[in-house]
């Protein structure tokens, strides 16, 4: 196994009182997109910066390449960020922006354009290479500033929301460009956003950040289906929470009673101890057609159209504090005031231990 | 009854306008006054008073005197105002809002306190009545503008721009020279030409600080010793022109907005 690109050992930091990063350790492996996801507050972006140089950890090691970067300032690292304004310099042209960090490396005035070109090329703006950055759209500053960071071949580059100013569709169509860009330089991204789908859409590892902590990582899909913690259950994609304590356990099988009556789970839990029970939208099933895990009957309070589905949040009949969320068909005749009988499968029900 | 209002509305504008810019008025025209007083009736036009400024060499020394002490301190104003700026904007020091309070400080103190403190303290220090002592003066009165003018200008949106140009391997004294003034270049030219306009104009401190060589305006004033004549009023339009000049670039500069 190869020794990874980035390895951020045991860092911490605070900002006054305010500790904003908690004992954080992070590995990212060459050629890799990854995602921090978090809320804002989660010390997601002050990580990026830490990376970036901008930010000197309080305590803790950054090692790039495995060189110690720790406190190395930022023009000497091998990283460069895209930022979440772009920050392209108002008074250069285009080629001017894209080539200035060959210019301080140095290079000669004709190698230089041609680079640029070729890296304005890489991002789909050959074209601009004479314009000014306020004669450009918001989404191809974005391209520029991304072609700016590209051209001095990083190690990683780092991007700080960078489709936050965009509007929803013309940010969809930057994750998928982001994504080929990526693919096709094979240069390691690290991506800051709280936008879940963006980080389901783009990462190879996405990393759920919450309180200064890293609460989940792993292969986008695995957090998903398997999230770690209630939190990365909550925020990657909704689900409903359901606690409860273990009441028996058998060699492969435990019963945990919730609210809602028990659940059999096939798993081996200590006795008495207390879980909680994540269930994805898509897997909580309402009806007569029941899974093999029954959660009671609940009454719709709302149902949202959203084009391909129905979300549909219902409170439990039983315990009125339990909310379903629910993710039905578009073609489902669930109307709020309904009274329906809800239930899932055993093998969809995700076990959250701490 | 609107016709009433118009036509008093009117009347106060022309009023208002007459009242500042009528002696300027007089004085230009009577600067071209072709007989020996600056007084009606008007004779003129002639430009033999502006021929007589030009020809007289101590008006012209000190005229190119003036030119020299205000680009000069005017340029240091602005150097530092701009360096002063920038650190108070981008770096946590302590006592900020103190030393920014004590950095414009000098803007509310008479001109004459600043000339005898100058005074006083050249003195003390051996400095000698001169034109630098002058340019120093004016330094110490432009400084807190400079520095009012371009830290207003210095928003935290410029802060990503220089970190950007830090993150791709600029040193510190090519962000501040490629980056920050150019991005700055409004209001620094505007700083600029400002202090120059306020240099140029400035009689106190010259007053005091000066001696042999001298600048425009105390010249002026030696000459209105000798009582009033077009020559003096010939002069004094080539100073207005000159501060004329002077705002027009400043407004152009500071307040002509480029489209976002």
């Amino acid at each position: 196994m190869s020794a990874p690109l980035v390895d951020i050992s045991s860092v911490s930091h605070r900002f006054g009182q305010h500790t904003v990063l908690k004992d954080v350790s992070l590995r990212i492996e060459p050629g890799s997109y990854t995602i921090l996801l978090g809320p804002s507050g989660s010390g997601k972006t002050t990580l990026l910066s830490i990376l970036g140089g901008f930010v000197t950890p309080s305590e803790g090691k950054v090692f790039i390449r495995g060189e110690d970067c720790t406190s190395v300032p930022p023009a000497k690292r091998p990283t460069t960020t895209v930022f979440q304004d772009y920050a392209l310099f108002p008074h250069m042209s285009v080629g001017g922006n894209v080539g200035f960090g060959l210019r301080m490396q140095g290079v000669d005035g004709a190698t230089r354009a041609a680079k640029a070109r070729e890296a304005l090329a890489l991002v789909g703006l050959a074209a601009a290479f004479d314009k000014k950055p306020h004669q450009l759209s918001g989404g191809q500053r974005q391209r520029v500033a991304l072609a700016r960071a590209l051209v001095i071949e990083p190690a990683v580059l780092l991007l700080d929301e960078p489709l936050g100013a965009l509007d929803l569709k013309l940010r969809r169509q930057m994750q998928d460009e982001l994504k080929a860009i990526q693919k096709r330089v094979g240069t390691a991204f690290i991506h800051v956003t709280h936008d879940q789908e963006e980080a389901m859409a783009l990462a190879d590892h996405c990393v759920v950040m919450n309180d200064g902590r890293i609460e989940d990582e792993g292969p986008p899909e695995r957090v998903y289906a398997r999230p770690a913690t209630r939190f990365s259950a909550t925020f990657m994609g909704e689900s409903t929470i359901l606690a409860g304590t273990v009441t028996e356990a058998k060699d492969r099988t435990s019963i945990v009673a919730t609210p809602v009556g028990p659940v059999s789970l096939p798993v081996a839990l200590p006795v008495g101890s207390t879980v909680e029970l994540a269930i994805r939208p898509e897997h909580l099933v309402l009806g007569e057609t029941s899974g093999d895990v029954r959660l009671g009957t609940a009454e719709v309070s709302d149902v949202v159209f959203q084009g391909s589905f129905k979300r549909v949040l219902a409170v439990s009949a039983q315990v009125p504090s339990l909310h379903f969320i629910a993710r039905l068909p578009a073609t489902a005749t669930v109307q709020p005031g309904d009274t329906v009988a809800i239930s899932c499968h055993t093998d969809q029900i995700i076990l959250l231990t701490d | 009854m609107r016709q009433l209002v118009r036509i008093a509305s009117w009347l106060y504008a022309v009023l208002i306008y007459g009242f500042i810019f009528l002696p300027v008025v007089v004085l230009v025209l009577f600067s071209l006054q072709a007989t020996s007083f600056p007084i009606p009736p008007f004779t003129g036009p002639s430009l033999r008073w502006y021929d007589a400024v030009l020809s007289d060499t101590r008006l012209t020394s000190a005229l190119v005197n003036s030119l020299l002490v205000a680009s000069i301190s005017s340029l240091a104003a602005v150097t530092l105002g701009f360096l002063s700026a920038w650190g108070f904007a981008r770096f946590v020091l302590p006592g900020s809002g103190l030393l920014r309070g004590l950095i414009t400080l000098p803007l509310t103190v008479s001109y004459l306190i600043i000339g005898m403190g100058l005074l006083v303290l050249f003195n003390w220090a051996g400095v000698p009545k001169s034109l630098l002592a002058a340019g120093i003066g004016h330094v110490v009165i432009n400084l807190p503008l400079c520095f009012a003018i371009i830290y207003s200008q210095m928003g935290d949106h410029q802060i990503n721009i220089e970190r950007a140009a830090r993150d791709l391997g600029a040193p510190e004294w090519k962000v501040l020279l490629l980056i920050t003034v150019p991005v700055m270049t409004p209001a620094i030219f505007a700083g600029f030409f400002l202090s120059m306009t306020f240099s140029w104009d400035e009689f106190v401190i010259s007053f005091l600080l000066t001696r042999f060589d001298t600048t425009l305006p105390v010249e002026i004033w030696n000459l209105l010793r000798s009582g009033l004549n077009p020559k003096t009023n010939a002069v004094g339009s080539l100073v207005f022109a000159v501060s004329i000049v002077l705002v027009v670039f400043f407004e152009l500069t500071l307040l002509r907005r480029k489209p976002a």
